[in-house]
C-alpha cells in the first residue's frame, strides 16, 4: 500500500489499515484495485480506479490475463486444424471466429466465390442464431452485475433453446468448430429446420418478455439512461464498432457495407439509436435480435439442396457425415471409396488429413459483423500447410480501450454499467 | 427436411468419375506452377507414385498500374485510392515503395519513416476518408533480412465505403516504427500488443509497455525464433513431445 | 443390533464424521472463479434450466472469504496464476477446488507458452473434470461427486491414515495399456 499527500493505493492490504492510513494523511483520493477476479468485470477484466469519494477520476485497465497464446498455437497446426483454435477465443461469439477465419483463408486460397450456396446459408443461419445467444449472454451478465438476478435468469433460459439448436447442429453446445475453410463440417441434421422453426414461434414472446421487463423499468433506466455516454466522434476516434457504434448513430454494419457469405441477398434492417447511453446499445441490442430472427426464417426459405463442402479435393473434407456406431461423425460413401474404390484417394485422403492443404504464399484480411463489432482476421501464409501467422482484431479488445472515455468522471456504480454495455468478452480480447 | 436431406445425399453424384475426390477441383490447378511433386516433398520421398500436387505461384512482389481489374468488382476503387493517396502526398509520394494488388486486397508498402504521414493523409484527405483503423499485426519473417519484422496495417473508410492494407518494415535490429496513435488513437492497444509479441518499438506511443503478457516476461512470444513453449505430455508411460518439438510434416 | 433399537422415535446414531461431512457438503459455497468459456456454462449451472440451487450451492461467493469451493472454471494463464493461488490463500479451511474443463486439468490443446499446464501445478485439486467445456450436467455430476467425497471425509487421525493408505495405494497402481518396466 502506497500513501502519498495525494492519493492513497489501496490495491491489496487490509481495510482497517487503509482506513486508518488515510484519516492520517490529508490525501482524498483513492487508488482501487478491482480484479481480475471481480464478480463484475465480466470475466478477468482488472480495472484500476482513482476515487474521489464516489466519484470514478481516472479508469485503467489492465488485460491480459486470459492471454492463451492462440494466435501462436495455430502456427503450429493445418489450416483445418486452426478453426477448432479460434473457436476458442470470443467463446460466446465461436460461429463469428470460425466465419472470419475461414473467409481469410478462402481468400487465400482464392476459392471465395466457390463456397457452395447451402453451405453459405448455414453459415448465415448459425451466425445469426449465435448473435442472438451472445446478446442474451450480454443482457444476462449486464443484468447479474446490476444486482437483477432475473434478467440473468431470464437470458440464460432464453440461451438455452438457442443452445438446443446449435448443439443439434454442431454436435456441440459451444466451441464448435463447424465452420471449415471451404464450408461447413457436416450438413445439417434431419429435424432442425422443424426446431428452428419453433423456435422462431417461441423467441418473439422471450424477447417481448425481456422487453416488457427492462424498458420501462425505472430501476433499470436509472441505471443506464445517460450513463457511460460516448458519442460519434469518440467511437470513432477509437476505432468502435458494432452495437456500440451503432447506438451511437452511425448506420454501419458490415453485413451491409461489405457483405459476405451471401449476405446481400437477406432483407433485413440495422437498428441505430442515437442516445450514445448504455440504454441505447441496450435497445439496439434488443432490436438487433428480432432482426436476426428475421434473417434466421429467410435462411430457412433458401436452404436448398446441395453440397456443404467445396467441390474440391484438394481443400474439402468429406463433409457428408453420419453417425457412426462408435458415436464419431463419418463418411460411409467417403469411407467405401477410400477403402475400397481407389488407392489413391485413400493416399490423397492421408495426405490431407495430417498434413493438411496448402495455402499460396500471401496475406488477406476478412472481416464479419460479430455480435460485438467487427472482428477481423488477417491471415498470413508462406505458402504451407500451416499458417505463418494469424491475427485477430477483436472487437472486444478495441472497445475496451473506451472504458476511459465511458466512465471518467462518473460514479463507480456507472463502471460496472459502463463495462457491461460494451459486453467484452476476455477471451477475445486476450486471445 | 428428411426428404431434402436424401435428396443432397444422392443429389450430387459421388460417384461419377469427374467427381472422384482426386480429380475434383482439377481446374484450379490451371494457374501457373512453380512446383509439381507431392504435398511439398523436396528429397524423394514421394513413395506414394501420387505426384499431382502443383503449387501454385507465391504472391506477387508488386504490381503494376492500372490496379483495377475490370473482371473483378473487390478491386474497383484501386486505382482511384492510389492516385488519391499519390496527390495527398505530394512531393512525399516517394514514401510509397510498391503497390502489391493480390486477391481483391491493395497493400502500400511504405517506408517507416513516412508512416505517420501517410496515416494522417489516409485519414484527413476528403477523397481517401480512412476514418477506421483496425488496429497493427505484426509479422515477423526471419529470413526477410534487413526487414525482418513487418507492421501491417488495416484502414477502412466509411465514407467511401473501402478498405486498404498499409505495410511497414524494420529490422531486427533496429526494431522502430513511429506510433500512428497520435492519428488513430483506436491503435493505442494494438500497438502496445504488437510490441509485446513481437517487440516493435513504436516510438511516439504515450506509454509502450507489456500489455498481455505479465511486466517481467522475457521475450516477445509470437516471434519465430521463440518457441511455443509447451511441455512434454506423458499419457500412461509414453510421452508426447510439444507441438513444436514434434516430427513435421513439411 | 442393540443400542439402536432401544432409542425413542427421532433419534438416529451416527458418526461425528458422518455429521460434519453432512454440514459441510450440504452447504457449499462455491468461489466465482470464472475464467474462460467453461465460466459460461458454469453460470448457466446457475441459471434456471439446470439449477444448481437443487444442491444448495446457488449462493456463489463474490468474496473467497466467504466460500469453500473453488470451480475453476477456463484456461489459467501465466499472468492469472499469482492471481488465483491467492484467492486460493484467501478461502479458509476447509476448501476443495474443481478443475474444471481440460484446459484446467492440464493445459488441454493449449500447450504453450502462456498457459499453466494444470492448474494442480498452483493448487491441491480434488475433482478434474473433462470436457472442452464440459457440459453442465457434467459440472453437476462433478459437483455431487465431490459432495460425496467431502460427505466421506475422515477427521483427525482418521483422516492422517485415510492420506497415507491412499498414498501407498496410489503407489503401488501399475497403469494399464503402457506398462512402466
Amino acid at each position: 500500500m502506497t500513501v502519498t499527500e495525494d492519493y492513497i493505493d489501496a490495491s491489496g492490504g487490509d481495510w482497517d489499515e487503509v482506513i486508518e492510513r488515510a484519516q492520517a494523511t490529508s490525501a482524498e483520493r483513492l487508488v482501487v484495485n478491482m480484479g481480475p477476479q471481480h464478480p463484475s468485470t465480466h470475466g478477468v477484466l482488472r480495472l484500476i480506479l482513482t476515487l474521489d469519494g464516489e466519484t470514478c477520476t481516472e479508469a485503467r485497465v489492465g488485460i491480459g490475463y486470459l492471454h492463451t497464446g492462440i494466435e501462436k498455437n495455430m502456427e503450429y497446426r493445418t489450416w483445418t486444424q486452426g478453426t477448432t483454435f479460434v473457436t476458442r477465443m470470443d467463446y460466446l461469439t465461436p460461429l463469428f471466429n470460425e466465419t472470419a477465419y475461414c473467409l481469410a483463408v478462402e481468400r487465400l486460397l482464392d476459392v471465395s466465390d466457390r463456397i457452395p450456396e447451402r453451405a453459405n446459408v448455414i453459415r448465415v443461419l448459425v451466425m445469426e442464431l449465435n448473435r442472438m445467444a451472445s446478446h442474451f449472454v450480454a443482457m444476462a451478465t449486464f443484468g447479474m452485475e446490476l444486482g437483477a438476478t432475473t434478467v440473468m435468469t431470464n437470458g440464460f433460459r432464453e440461451r438455452e433453446m438457442i443452445l438446443d439448436i446449435l448443439e443439434l447442429i454442431t454436435g456441440l453446445r459451444m466451441n464448435h468448430a463447424y465452420v471449415r475453410p471451404g464450408g461447413v463440417a457436416q450438413d445439417l441434421p434431419p429435424g432442425v429446420v422443424g426446431k428452428i422453426r419453433e423456435l422462431l414461434k417461441e423467441m418473439p414472446k422471450r424477447i417481448a418478455t425481456m422487453r416488457k421487463l427492462l424498458d420501462e423499468n425505472p430501476v433499470y433506466l436509472a441505471r443506464t439512461r445517460d450513463v457511460a455516454y460516448l458519442n460519434l466522434p469518440g467511437c470513432m476516434a477509437l476505432g468502435v464498432t458494432g452495437p456500440l457504434l451503432r447506438a451511437s448513430g452511425l448506420a454501419w454494419d458490415l453485413r451491409k457495407a461489405k457483405p459476405y457469405c451471401g449476405y446481400e441477398d437477406y432483407e433485413f434492417d440495422i437498428p441505430v439509436s442515437d442516445g450514445g447511453d448504455v440504454y441505447a446499445r441496450y435497445r439496439v441490442r434488443m432490436a438487433e435480435m428480432t432482426e436476426s430472427l428475421k434473417i434466421v426464417e429467410q435462411c430457412l426459405d433458401k436452404l436448398r439442396p446441395g453440397p456443404v463442402m467445396i467441390e474440391d479435393a484438394k481443400i474439402g473434407w468429406p463433409a457428408k457425415l453420419a453417425l457412426g456406431p462408435d458415436g464419431m461423425g463419418n463418411s460411409p460413401d467417403h469411407i467405401a471409396h477410400i477403402m475400397s474404390g481407389s488407392m489413391e484417394a485413400l493416399i490423397h485422403h492421408f495426405k490431407l488429413v495430417t498434413e493438411g492443404f496448402r495455402v499460396p504464399a500471401g496475406q488477406a484480411y476478412a472481416a464479419v459483423e460479430s455480435a460485438k463489432g467487427e472482428l477481423g482476421c488477417h491471415a498470413v501464409s508462406d505458402g504451407g500447410t500451416r499458417p505463418y501467422r494469424v491475427h485477430f482484431r477483436d472487437p472486444s479488445f478495441t472497445h475496451l480501450q473506451a472504458v476511459a472515455a465511458m466512465c471518467e468522471g462518473g460514479t463507480v456504480a456507472d463502471v460496472i454499467a459502463a463495462v457491461a454495455s460494451i459486453d467484452p468478452v476476455m477471451g477475445g480480447v486476450d486471445r | 427436411m428428411s426428404t431434402e436431406n436424401e435428396a443432397n445425399h444422392n443429389g450430387d453424384g459421388a460417384e461419377a468419375p469427374e467427381n472422384l475426390p482426386d480429380r475434383r477441383g482439377s481446374e484450379r490447378l490451371a494457374a501457373p506452377v512453380v512446383r509439381t511433386g507431392m504435398f511439398g516433398t523436396t528429397t524423394t520421398g514421394d513413395t506414394s507414385g501420387y505426384g499431382g500436387l502443383r503449387v501454385r505461384g507465391s504472391a506477387p512482389a508488386a504490381s503494376s498500374r492500372p490496379f483495377t481489374d475490370p473482371e473483378d468488382p473487390r478491386t474497383a476503387d484501386f486505382d482511384r485510392v492510389a492516385d488519391d493517396l499519390e496527390a495527398a502526398l505530394g512531393e512525399g509520394a516517394g514514401a510509397v515503395e510498391r503497390i502489391v494488388v493480390d486477391r481483391g486486397e491493395i497493400t502500400f508498402h511504405v517506408r517507416r519513416d513516412a508512416l505517420v504521414e501517410v496515416a494522417r493523409a489516409l485519414r484527413d484527405d476528403p477523397a481517401l476518408r480512412y476514418e477506421l483503423c483496425t488496429g497493427v499485426s505484426g509479422v515477423h519473417f526471419p529470413d526477410d533480412t534487413d526487414r525482418e519484422l513487418h507492421a501491417v496495417y488495416h484502414f477502412r473508410s466509411i465514407t467511401h465505403n473501402s478498405q486498404i492494407r498499409v505495410e511497414t518494415t524494420c529490422p531486427d535490429a533496429d526494431p522502430h516504427v513511429p506510433s500512428i496513435v497520435s492519428v488513430y488513437p483506436t491503435n493505442d492497444w494494438h500497438e502496445r500488443e504488437t510490441w509485446d509479441f513481437f517487440g516493435i518499438v513504436f516510438d511516439g506511443h504515450p506509454g509502450l509497455t507489456r500489455i498481455q503478457m505479465p511486466d517481467d516476461w522475457h521475450g516477445h512470444p509470437q516471434r519465430k525464433d521463440y518457441p511455443l513453449g509447451g511441455i512434454p505430455v506423458e499419457y500412461r508411460g509414453a510421452t508426447v513431445p510439444p507441438p513444436d518439438e514434434r516430427r513435421s510434416y513439411k | 443390533m442393540g443400542l439402536e433399537e432401544k432409542l425413542p422415535s427421532g433419534i438416529a446414531l451416527t458418526t461425528v464424521e458422518q455429521i460434519v461431512g453432512l454440514a459441510r457438503k450440504s452447504s457449499m459455497w462455491p468461489a466465482t472463479f470464472g475464467l474462460a468459456c467453461c465460466a459460461i456454462e458454469m453460470m448457466s449451472v446457475g441459471g434456471p434450466h439446470y439449477d444448481l440451487a437443487r444442491f444448495g450451492m446457488e449462493k456463489f461467493g463474490a468474496t473467497p472469504r466467504q466460500a469453500d469451493l473453488m470451480i475453476v472454471a477456463g484456461r489459467v494463464s501465466q499472468k492469472m496464476a499469482p492471481v488465483l493461488r491467492q484467492i486460493y490463500d484467501q478461502m479458509p479451511e476447509p476448501k476443495w477446488v474443481i478443475a474444471m474443463g481440460v484446459c484446467a486439468s492440464s493445459g488441454g490443446m493449449f500447450n504453450n507458452y502462456a498457459i499453466v499446464q494444470g492448474v494442480d501445478h498452483i493448487v491441491p485439486v480434488d475433482i478434474y473434470l473433462p470436457g472442452c467445456p464440459p457440459r453442465p450436467e457434467m459440472l453437476l455430476d462433478a459437483v455431487l461427486k465431490l459432495h460425496d467425497k467431502v460427505q466421506n471425509t475422515k477427521l483427525g487421525a482418521h483422516r492422517e491414515q485415510e492420506i497415507t493408505e491412499t498414498e501407498e495405494r496410489m503407489l503401488r497402481r501399475s497403469l494399464p495399456l503402457v506398462s512402466k518396466d
